[in-house]
């Protein structure tokens, strides 16, 4: 691990301004925000990530879960997943998020790992994590290991030619299904950004993953009001029942009226290069009856566009199967 | 060092101690070294790592480090932090270089080696402890971030003369056979106590599942956790 200096400050105008002078708040960054540390240190210990400072942004004052004054849940970025997944509020009203964090890492991770931490958490390509093969994501330009190489836990929708990384967070997956915004902090000021303009898909620069800018920090992540009478399901496919990253899942929040559906989100998880909404999925089914045709109709449009690799074609058939029962989860929840 | 019952010194006969693991601290710093009929595995160890550092004899079991380049000295002496830490009720005046994660601080700082580094990337869950109450992987976290925290290590847990509940209720079940995971695994059990978990064997299953046991005495594991909830 290179050395690096260390700061704490107690204000995020302080921790901002330490940042900003970095060249990017991507991949390379030379400042690098620590809250929980579970992605940040792993990466530095296998010096993928080799940031010169680090900002240990747990003085902040951004750990609080509170209401928002427009009737959603403001969730600091500070915040544990642990204390997320078991918050009341949370447990009754976005059942969907907390299942999705209870399903990721470990107890012991949870009780690190924090909100805006999870947002940021880096892929598991294999590739990625090791300095001695190619990988565009970490080195731009030096290739991609993984487009012929293991790549079965690996992405098949939004992928380019230059990088296939799976985005692992199971959290991000329910944010995104709950339309969840994300709030920031720079040096020219405050921004609010929706979690589907947040994340960028690999392209020609797989090195940006999300828009944030040198600097920025995350400070919280609000969720719209609950719509009374939604029901929600997070369904996880992976390889054994705990502690692995997802296969194929799928976040739905649904409300149906008069026997059809009337609002529904789909988000999937495993399979993309980012949190993946599946706009697809959804006009397949707004006004639909919940039933099977129209949920294996949903999942084959959700699945249409996908591309897999040389390992993982596999995912197609198992993302469309979770799809159709998480789906049919989220018809009995009721 | 107190001798623990999970972790028992081993006896080395003699004959096998000259012959077979020549002491090299011996030769180092003669005062250090242990009765020549009784090397425990973790003295053994500590001395081979202090006559590396001190180069003074060619060590038998080790090859010769190469003299550290003196920029490469000064910048991590340049580099330091002072900080207090709070362990197991203790404070502690540490100056360390901010790459230190915890584990290591407790293990080769604070001479606290019964957290365990087992992955160092928090996959196994033996670097387990807590931080003001609640179970973290000590492995991924740096040191100089915990100077405001409470930190307990198994040592703080119990010790020989008072075992914690677990402690004893996982030497009754056998639920260890290397034991390298043990205290993590016993951390982790500790805090099930105070956590938010259903009453059945595949809860507590389910509440341990971020400690890897290679040797599989799980289910040794689980009857251990059982039974010191079920009786407190």
């Amino acid at each position: 691990m290179d050395s690096f200096t260390f700061t704490r400050p107690t204000t995020v105008d302080q921790a901002v301004q330490s940042a900003a002078k970095s060249a990017t708040a991507q991949q390379g960054a030379q400042v690098r925000f620590v809250a929980g540390g579970t992605t940040l240190i792993d990466l530095m210990k296998l010096n993928v990530e080799r940031p010169r400072e680090i900002v240990d942004i747990n003085g902040l004052p951004l750990e609080r879960i509170e209401s928002s004054p427009t009737g959603g849940l403001v969730i600091g970025a500070l915040a544990r997943n642990s204390d997320v997944a078991h918050h009341p509020t949370v447990l009754r009203d976005y059942p969907v998020l907390s299942q999705a964090l209870l399903s990721g890492a470990s107890p012991q991770l949870r009780n690190m790992a924090t909100t805006a931490g999870n947002l940021l958490q880096r892929t598991r390509c294999v590739y990625f994590r090791d300095t001695a093969h190619a990988c565009n994501k970490r080195e731009p330009g030096t290739g991609c290991s993984a487009i012929d190489g293991h790549n079965r836990m690996l992405a098949i929708l939004g992928t380019s030619k230059d990088c296939i990384a799976s985005n692992p967070s199971d959290q991000n997956v329910a944010l995104t299904a709950l339309e969840a915004t994300i709030q920031v902090q720079g040096s020219k000021g405050k921004r609010s950004i929706s979690i589907q303009d947040f994340y960028l898909v690999p392209g020609s620069t797989p090195n940006r993953e999300n828009v944030l800018e040198p600097g920025e920090i995350v400070t919280s992540v609000t969720l719209p009001p609950a719509m009374a009478g939604t029901n929600s399901t997070y369904l996880k496919l992976r390889d054994r029942a705990a502690y692995e990253f997802a296969l194929a899942s799928t976040a739905v929040v649904m409300k149906l009226s008069g026997g059809k559906i009337q609002h529904i989100r789909v988000a999937l998880g495993g399979v993309g290069t980012k949190p993946w909404r599946s706009f697809e999925a959804e006009e397949a089914l707004e006004g639909q009856a919940p039933d099977r045709a129209a949920f294996v109709k949903a999942a084959e449009a959700a699945l249409k566009d996908a591309q897999p690799a040389s390992e993982n074609a596999f995912k197609v058939e198992l993302s469309r199967r979770c799809i159709v029962r998480a789906l049919t989860m989220s018809t009995k929840s009721a | 060092m107190a001798k623990h019952p999970t972790d028992p010194e081993i006896e080395v006969p003699s004959a096998v101690d000259l012959e077979s693991y020549p002491d090299p601290a011996s030769a180092a710093s003669p005062s250090e070294a242990p009765p020549a009929n009784r090397v425990s595995r973790r003295s053994f160890l500590s001395h081979l790592g202090a006559v590396g550092l001190a180069a003074a004899a060619p060590p038998v079991l080790v090859a010769t480090p190469a003299p550290a380049p003196a920029v490469a000295e000064e910048s991590i002496t340049e580099g330091t932090i002072s900080l207090t830490l709070k362990v197991n009720g203790q404070s502690h005046a540490l100056r360390l270089d901010p790459r230190t994660t915890l584990l290591d601080c407790l293990r080769e700082n604070l001479a606290l080696p019964g957290t365990k580094k087992g992955c160092d990337h928090g996959q196994c869950g033996a670097c387990t402890v807590h931080i003001n109450d609640r179970r973290v992987n000590s492995c991924l976290s740096f040191a100089v971030m915990h100077s405001n925290d409470n930190i307990t290590t198994i040592e703080g847990i119990g010790q020989p003369d008072h075992l914690h509940p677990m402690q004893a209720a996982f030497i009754e079940h056998d639920g260890y056979q290397c034991g390298y995971c043990t205290s993590g695994q016993i951390m982790s059990a500790v805090a099930v106590l105070k956590e938010k978990v259903g009453p059945t064997d595949a809860d507590v299953k389910q509440a341990m599942y971020g400690n890897i046991c290679r040797c599989g005495a799980y289910s040794n594991i689980v009857a251990a956790v059982q039974q010191v909830r079920q009786s407190s």
